[in-house]
């Protein structure tokens, strides 16, 4: 069972501030994470090649700061990683990003590919489906837990948003995973001494040999055309009161509201 | 993929065991609402995928559909990825939509991006605003506005050069239109040959046996943040008496202290009740793109520059557990 798994390193937006000057956000000095549906797919990784052998390949797309999340990928006992960076790369959308990280795919033997249901930065949940389109393989999207694995098939339990459904799924795909599937295994000090063993190995546009109108901005079909921190301006009525007084007048507020509407 | 002949919004009619996703009619009422905005005749069209749909494609135009285009078959009755990937696709080839819309559902977020990998096209997710141009009514292209980073940022997103241009949106955001019967549209049978690819097989359905609450549906929520989360009992009575719900910030959800179901904003649902009481919640932009088109909001919090306030009707300073308490109290008496 050889497993590719898909990683982000994302900021820790629950950290996140607004610079309320200029309204953009103040990312120096927020703390970088593993992206925590990742995580879970990481996990779930290890754990399947704990009960049926093969082995674990991390590959990310990032900045060169990218490799010491690599690394502790190492120390959880992943057994080789990869980090796709190229200055052609950056400024990609959800569909440049999937056609480069597809096209290092391609070049690695696998028979699951696992990727985080979302990235907390984007939010976007495309990468994980758009990659596995680019690999031509059947996906399966929120998953909550890998049940088996029997011959040629695995079988799953994905979540809606009111129930479950169980469902079989032909090797190789692509699944996407949730973060309250597993807890994450800590870093072990075995695996540890071997971070100096094992080193991050670099995947470039050199490697991938992407055409400069399929990747980066040039090749992403959206744009960001503006962002802006959402300003909400309401006429609001602040009242500094007592409890009594409060309670009153919300009262009134909530009967005044009937009374207009009869 | 680039054409230009594409003039028409297309909506991915969701229906789960032959029944539409509210988000799909949703979906119908903005879409005409932006397609009257524009200079020329931009038409509002239904893509229903099913079995046995007769049933859906009526109500699809009764909600005001101009165009339905139907594949109705016996192996499209249960989503499958791969299957409605195909069907749309050749539906993106044979009609050249201009933007096509997908309700941000698991599966309208599962389908969307195979489809627009498959099809060479930008994709927006999770959007919570469409708009064209208003200074040139002759353009069709899209503003897709949609919340990053945890909700801190809105971003505005632009697919100029693909078509067409998609985005999945979030649920809950726009108002369903009104059934009419007396609606008429024109109904296409798009009975192409597809074949049935079986990769994926689904073995059953399970449910979740959690606590089932519908906030959505409340007419008044009574909710709470970090500041009152020693006092739920008191939230709690008065959402029973005020014959509400209980909503909850992130904080709370993370901390334990309320489940998931209940929790209000961008990692959780989308609420709009007539009177929302926001109790000890300083108004992250995380929790108030959940609650900010409710009818009234009222805002209890002991700092006078909580962002709740930014949003709120009636804001009041002071300790809400003191005022929870004394409403409580007075309820009783009515």
């Amino acid at each position: 069972m050889n497993t590719i798994v898909l990683v982000k390193q994302v900021p820790d937006t629950t950290e996140m501030n607004i610079d309320k000057e200029t309204g953009t956000l103040i990312r120096k000095g927020v703390p970088t994470i593993i992206n925590p549906d990742d995580l879970a797919g990481v996990e779930a990784a290890l754990t399947l090649k704990e009960t049926y052998g093969g082995s674990v390949t991390a590959i990310s797309m990032g900045p060169s700061q990218t490799e010491g999340m690599l690394e502790e990928l190492y120390a959880r006992g992943v057994d080789e990683c990869f980090l796709v960076s190229d200055r052609a790369y950056a400024g990609s959308d959800t569909w440049a990003t999937s056609n480069i990280l597809s096209t290092a795919i391609k070049s690695l033997e696998y028979d699951l590919v696992i990727a985080g249901r979302q990235a907390i930065d984007g939010d976007t949940a495309q990468v994980g489906p758009q990659i596995a389109e680019f690999l031509g393989i059947p996906q399966v999207s929120y998953v909550e837990a890998i049940d088996k694995i029997d011959d040629d098939k695995i079988f799953l339990t994905k979540a809606y948003e009111t129930y479950s459904q169980k469902l079989s799924c032909h090797l190789p795909c692509l699944i996407t995973t949730l973060s309250e599937m597993n807890e994450p295994r800590y870093m072990h000090a075995k695996h540890i001494f071997n971070i100096d063993k094992k080193s991050v190995k670099h995947i470039s546009n050199e490697d991938l040999k992407l055409d400069e109108t399929e990747v980066g901005l040039k090749g992403s079909p959206t744009k960001v055309h503006k962002t802006a921190v959402k300003s909400v301006q309401k006429k609001t009525i602040k009242l500094k009161l007592s409890p009594e007084e409060a309670a009153q007048k919300i009262i009134d507020t909530i009967q005044g509201k009937e009374g207009a509407r009869q | 993929m680039n054409y230009q002949d594409g003039k028409d919004i297309f909506i991915f009619i969701e229906q789960r065991e032959n029944h539409i996703q509210e988000v799909s009619l949703e979906l119908i009422g903005e879409a005409k609402k932006i397609a009257k905005t524009r200079a020329f005749e931009m038409k509002v069209v239904g893509i229903v995928i099913g079995y046995d749909t007769d049933q859906l494609v009526q109500e699809v135009v009764e909600h005001g559909v101009d165009k339905v285009i139907v594949i109705d078959q016996s192996h499209f009755a249960a989503y499958d990825t791969l299957n409605y990937t195909d069907a749309l696709e050749q539906i993106i080839n044979t009609y050249h939509p201009e933007i096509l819309l997908v309700g941000g559902t698991v599966i309208g977020r599962d389908l969307a991006p195979r489809l627009s990998a498959r099809v060479h096209t930008g994709l927006t997710a999770d959007a919570t605003h469409l708009a064209f141009d208003e200074t040139d009514k002759h353009s069709s292209l899209l503003y897709v506005t949609r919340p990053a980073f945890g909700g801190n940022l809105m971003a505005t997103i632009l697919c100029s050069e693909h078509k067409p241009q998609m985005s999945t949106i979030r649920p809950g955001v726009f108002d369903k239109p009104e059934r009419e019967t007396a609606n008429e549209a024109s109904v296409i049978a798009f009975n192409e040959h597809f074949t049935n690819d079986a990769s994926v097989e689904i073995l059953e359905r399970v449910e979740k046996h959690i606590d089932m609450v519908a906030i959505e549906d409340a007419n008044v929520i009574v909710s709470a943040g970090r500041g009152v989360k020693h006092c739920l009992p008191l939230i709690k009575s008065l959402a029973h008496k005020m014959g509400g719900e209980v909503g909850a910030s992130r904080a709370l959800i993370d901390e334990g202290f309320v489940k998931k179901p209940h929790q209000v904003g961008q990692t959780g649902k989308n609420v709009k009740p007539a009177t929302y009481i926001a109790c000890g919640i300083s108004g992250a932009i995380q929790h108030t793109a959940g609650m900010e088109k409710s009818e009234t909001i009222i805002a209890i919090n002991t700092d006078e520059h909580a962002p709740i306030f930014n949003v709120a009707d009636l804001g009041i300073v002071a300790d809400a557990k003191a005022v929870l308490s004394e409403l409580n109290a007075r309820l009783k008496q009515l």
